[in-house]
């Protein structure tokens, strides 16, 4: 099953390898295999692809602060609505307004493309700063024992009678007047909570091994023996942890959006976008399609990139594992 | 077993406690209470300011106020709630109730319908492991975890409600559509039976066939506007779910479990016949007491017949029963579908939780029910299906690698067996815990689909609640969902302790 032989080498077929097997069969790394396997998973790279496409477009298309972008139009500029706002979009190129345009003539691909930038930006910082906060709480947890441990049980145990949007919802009508940044703080504040039980479980048992008491042994400081012995082993369940905290946090974000509780105007993300304009389904159902397609497609990368890391670090599940 | 409720009991409120203080802390201080009036231009502004001031009690420190609402709410205990008055003075209680059956029917119906599907269709995905269906199914849950609640009520509302609202005007299918139909059918079905190509075939034949012949025949009879299921068709649904049952939990070997189930079947259309006069013009309470009793004779012949098998006799035979007089209740449903179409010409609601004023009998106004519900249930129980059938796949796979189920094939028991009760159960147990956690997302998950969808509930309650800074409709919003939240996570522990012997201490 973890067997690290490359795909291509069929077993037994070269004469060599029966012979001097060792010679034959190159060793990989973990961090190889890890790799080997990730780039096995067809949705996993076409995910990353796609991913890359849609993040390269939104930042440079309109520009990210005072950085110019290729894309003529400004997201907030009203203009002339022409031909009612239908989307220009066509097989055979763009066109002026390949989104179309709102009812107040604003361009809708600027529009969309800033809601990308929006809607990313706080999805990666609410997965960066979610997975720190919860990766140190709990490491600690899981090793000191202790208070800490308890509070940790305590707040999870507090979470699930608090619904995680509720909890969002309040923070983020108190954070509404601070922007995106102090927005994504806040949801990291609120979404750390099952990573640190994920750490602590891991912390639990990779404490007991052997390499620890070693390490507690020749005299290494707790501190010490946290981050240089046991989190490196720990790194594969943060990672994917952390894939599926961004595409959560996408979805978080788009809903308190949608509810009026995330980001506020005249900043536009994709939730707020179909907030907006979901009442014009029947009339202008463009407005509607394009930043919902958005969402969904920045989601469902995330989520594959996510499950193409999980087979890649535990491939125990997978037939064929390397 | 009793200490093991009452100590986690204690536990969850002192949780509550400490939750409500942190909920009534952040809300009050999530904004400005005041601030439509700041920029109201009014005359009175000021008198204005000053009673909002004194009716909310802005005026007193925050301790004063939260043990205020507490005392209140504590009043629950002894049957006096005072949960405080909303910004407009209306009693909060009132509203709480209105609101609360409306958003619990929907999530707890939400969640025991993706709890079934998710677990059956898990289950086979992780049998099935890598097989077209698989690949098929494990997309779509993907799909379905990336999807905006929201943005997937609008195209739900759209196609499932207005598309099928004009469709059922004029009901029509052609063959082309019906040919369709059967095709897709066939695939899912034969993928999932497996087996050869031959036997895949075979089913997929059947099943198309099937298919295109009884559109043709509903659209030829026009069942769409007057369906029926009659007598004939209750009994054959029911013998097949009972055999099937039996097939599935004990094999049709253990006749004592089989003979249970069939003679339930058997009284079950005895039942049909004698209560049909009683279900013209139902109540609930009736309804109740009917099915309470169907429950009982269950049991009952089951303890007749069961003999050395007698647990297992009676647990089928109650299924049995249950679905015998769900079965009932459908014919009924279903009879009135007709007349109901007379009233509500556009069945399929995208606003509100029931159509105001509404005029007809008690199987119509149920329908009316049933159909303002469809809809966002539909959504929560499709959204929350994709991550109960990720789990039970991971879990299922996860156990059928197990050595004991290896032994247990290699002794030579079926593969019915081996799944049912030595891999099914095991799997369960970790399934049981994500039931807790997902109960509070899918409370979430209703706050956005009642504003989609325009309904009065609880998810109103707190959104307008918080807009307005206004913390005791919040604060009744969090007492329901947290409640029901420690409810079923309640459940789910003791469903844990029934599953995992281990740990009934």
């Amino acid at each position: 099953m973890s067997d690290p032989r490359p795909e291509d080498q069929q077993p037994g077929t070269p004469a060599a390898t029966s012979v001097e097997p060792a010679l034959e069969e190159k060793s990989y790394s973990q961090g190889q295999l890890v790799r080997r396997r990730f780039f096995h998973h067809k949705g996993a790279i076409i995910a990353v692809v796609i991913l890359a496409l849609i993040t390269l477009v939104a930042f440079t298309s309109i520009g990210f602060g005072p950085i110019p972008g290729w894309w003529g139009k400004s997201f907030s500029t009203t203009g002339a609505v022409l031909d009612g706002g239908r989307p220009t979009i066509s097989w055979t190129g763009l066109g002026e307004h390949p989104f179309g345009q709102d009812t107040t003539g604003r361009d809708y691909f600027a529009l969309v493309m800033r809601g990308t930038q929006i809607s990313l930006t706080i999805a990666f910082i609410v997965g960066i700063v979610s997975t720190i906060i919860g990766t140190i709480i709990g490491a600690i947890a899981g090793y000191f024992r202790g208070w800490v441990e308890t509070l940790l049980m305590r707040m999870t145990d507090l979470f699930i009678i608090i619904p995680l949007l509720v909890l969002a919802a309040v923070l983020g009508q108190i954070a509404s007047g601070g922007g995106i940044v102090v927005l994504a703080l806040v949801l990291a504040l609120v979404t750390w909570t099952s990573l640190a039980r994920l750490v602590r479980g891991e912390v639990l048992s990779l404490r007991e091994r052997e390499f620890v008491s070693a390490a507690r042994a020749i005299g290494t400081g707790p501190w010490r023996i946290i981050f240089r012995h046991i989190l490196p082993n720990t790194v594969g369940v943060i990672i994917v942890s952390t894939t599926f905290a961004i595409a959560s946090a996408i979805l978080l974000e788009t809903a308190l959006s949608y509810l009026g509780f995330g980001v506020q105007a005249p900043d536009v993300s994709l939730g707020s976008l179909i907030s907006q304009y979901q009442t014009a389904f029947t009339t202008r159902p463009w407005l509607f399609w394009f930043p919902g397609i958005f969402i969904l497609a920045i989601a469902l990368c995330v989520n594959f990139i996510g499950d193409g890391l999980r087979d890649a670090f535990d491939p125990r599940q997978k037939k064929d594992g390397a | 077993m009793t200490r093991f409720v009452l100590r986690r009991l204690a536990v969850s409120s002192l949780i509550l406690l400490v939750g409500s203080l942190l909920m009534f802390v952040l809300t009050i201080n999530s904004g400005d209470p005041l601030e439509d009036l700041r920029e109201s231009t009014a005359s009175n502004r000021d008198q204005l300011m000053q009673s909002r001031i004194t009716n909310m009690g802005l005026d007193q420190p925050w301790y004063v106020r939260y043990f205020t609402w507490l005392s209140g709410a504590a009043g629950c205990l002894i049957g006096k709630c005072d949960l405080g008055t909303d910004r407009a003075g209306s009693d909060v209680t009132a509203l709480l109730a209105q609101a609360a059956g409306s958003t619990l029917r929907l999530v707890t119906i939400a969640t025991f319908a993706a709890i079934i599907v998710g677990v059956i269709i898990g289950i086979i995905t992780a049998i099935r492991q890598y097989s077209g269906f698989d690949y098929v199914v494990t997309f779509i849950s993907f799909l379905f975890f990336s999807l905006p609640v929201f943005w997937a009520a609008v195209l739900l509302k759209e196609f499932g409600a207005i598309r099928f609202n004009d469709w059922i005007a004029d009901p029509q299918i052609s063959l082309l559509q019906a040919i369709v139909t059967g095709l897709v059918l066939a695939v899912i079905l034969s993928s999932i039976m497996g087996g050869d190509w031959k036997r895949r075939l075979l089913t997929g034949a059947i099943t198309g066939v099937f298919v295109v012949a009884a559109l043709m025949y509903f659209t030829a009879v026009g069942w769409w506007r007057n369906p029926a299921l009659g007598v004939g068709l209750v009994a054959l649904v029911s013998l097949g779910f009972a055999v099937g049952l039996v097939a599935l939990i004990t094999g049709l070997g253990n006749r004592r479990v089989l003979y249970s189930t069939l003679t339930t079947v058997g009284v079950g259309i005895v039942v049909y016949f004698a209560v049909a006069p009683l279900l013209d013009e139902p109540n609930w309470l009736l309804l109740a007491g009917l099915f309470v009793s169907s429950l009982v004779i269950g049991l009952l012949i089951g303890r007749l017949w069961g003999g050395y098998s007698k647990g297992t006799a009676m647990a089928l035979s109650a299924v049995t029963a249950t679905f015998m007089a769900a079965m009932t209740f459908l014919d009924h449903l279903v009879y009135a579908w007709a007349g109901f179409l007379q009233l509500k010409p556009r069945p399929i609601s995208t606003i509100g939780s029931q159509t105001p004023n509404f005029p007809g009998d008690f199987w119509e106004t149920t329908l009316d029910w049933g159909t303002q519900l469809l809809l966002p249930t539909a959504l929560l129980t499709l959204v929350s299906v994709a991550s109960y059938q990720r789990y039970t796949r991971a879990s299922m796979l996860e156990t059928l690698n197990q050595d004991y189920v290896r032994t247990a094939r290699s002794k030579g028991l079926g593969e019915r067996t081996v799944i049912v009760k030595h891999a099914f159960r095991n799997a369960l147990i970790p399934i049981t815990t994500i039931v807790a956690f997902n109960f509070a997302g899918l409370i979430s998950g209703a706050v956005i689909t009642e504003t989609v969808f325009g309904w009065k509930g609880m998810g109103e309650l707190f959104k307008s609640g918080l807009n307005n800074v206004d913390p005791a409709p919040v604060m009744a919003f969090f007492l329901v969902t947290a409640i029901a939240a420690i409810v079923m996570n309640m459940i789910a522990d003791i469903a844990y302790a029934f599953l995992d012997p281990r740990i009934r201490r």
